[in-house]
């Protein structure tokens, strides 16, 4: 039968993908954010699980509110990456030094 | 037996997506992969009897975050040819990073199957009968009223950002002023003129 254990494995998976994601597309800063709504994702999942296997609703209630952090993080990012896009023409994480002051 | 090959076929399912998404080549595939281990996470989240934050998780996710993925990706016009340099340097660090978390999280998982850490009671247990959206209703908007109008304002703050940051007045565009031209009377806009014969006229 599955477990909670089977849940907290799939999860670990999906948790060090998005670590993995971030450490290989250190350019690319679209597949950066995608990775860490994969994070974001396997997070969701183990509260989840934890409140099923815990009987305990609270967990699926954190569920949502890292759901709308989630959401409210990629739209700030994805506009930052825009205007970042439109003043350099490139998304290159590499030159954002260059952005102080 | 039929939930265990479900949640196999949903867990393998999300855990290939994910690492396509991570190695896609072209990042409008990823966000397609990415959109693939969002639905398989629903049916995981199914599987535990979360319907709610499982349709929350297609609706919030696919319906809005992957959508505004793809719509930037493709907005934007950039080689990611050389985005990609640095992939085969990176991958040795990362690899190790990837394999020392996820022995970190195995020892804990471990560890806590043997005997968990008692963490004090529950705080709102399922009741059987009542159904999971009025479950989460009930407590939504009773005892986390406040992180629950907290959230909305993350969400209100995160779009006003997008807005201002995104927001430009563009030189040379010529918008239409309603109020103007409606304001705009005949004897602003037009002129009598008696031209001397053979002169032509100025305007």
């Amino acid at each position: 039968m599955i477990g909670l254990t089977h849940y907290i494995v799939v999860a670990a998976i999906l948790f060090v993908m998005g670590v993995l994601g971030i450490f290989l597309n250190r350019k690319n800063i679209i597949v950066i954010l995608m990775a860490i709504e994969l994070i974001l994702l396997a997070v969701n999942l183990n509260l989840v699980a934890f409140s099923a296997a815990l009987h305990d609703l609270v967990g699926q209630v954190f569920a949502m509110f890292v759901l709308t952090v989630a959401a409210g993080e990629a739209a700030i990012g994805l506009a930052i990456l825009v205007i970042y896009f439109r003043g350099r023409g490139t998304i290159a994480v590499d030159d954002v030094n260059r952005m102080k002051g | 037996m039929i939930q265990a090959i479900a949640f196999y076929l949903f867990a393998i399912v999300v855990i290939a997506s994910a690492a396509m998404t991570i190695s896609s080549r072209n990042p409008v595939h990823s966000v397609l992969w990415l959109i693939l281990a969002f639905f398989n996470a629903a049916g995981l989240m199914v599987l535990a009897g979360a319907e709610f934050i499982a349709m929350l998780l297609v609706i919030v996710y696919v319906g809005a975050v992957a959508v505004l993925f793809l719509f930037v990706v493709m907005m934007l016009d950039i080689d990611f040819s050389e985005l990609r340099a640095g992939f085969v340097r990176y991958l040795p660090v990362g690899l190790a990073l990837a394999v020392a978390l996820a022995a970190e999280i195995i020892i804990g998982v471990g560890a806590w199957s043997v005997g968990g850490v008692n963490l004090g009671k529950r705080i709102a247990p399922i009741a059987e009968q009542t159904p999971n959206i009025q479950a989460i209703g009930d407590l939504l908007y009773t005892r986390y009223l406040f992180v629950f109008e907290a959230a909305g304002l993350v969400l209100l703050v995160a779009m006003i950002g997008a807005i201002v940051l995104t927001h430009r007045k563009r030189p040379g565009v010529r918008p239409q002023i309603i109020s103007r031209q409606v304001a705009r009377r005949p004897e602003d806009a037009t002129r009598n003129v008696k031209p001397a014969i053979g002169q032509g006229v100025e305007l």
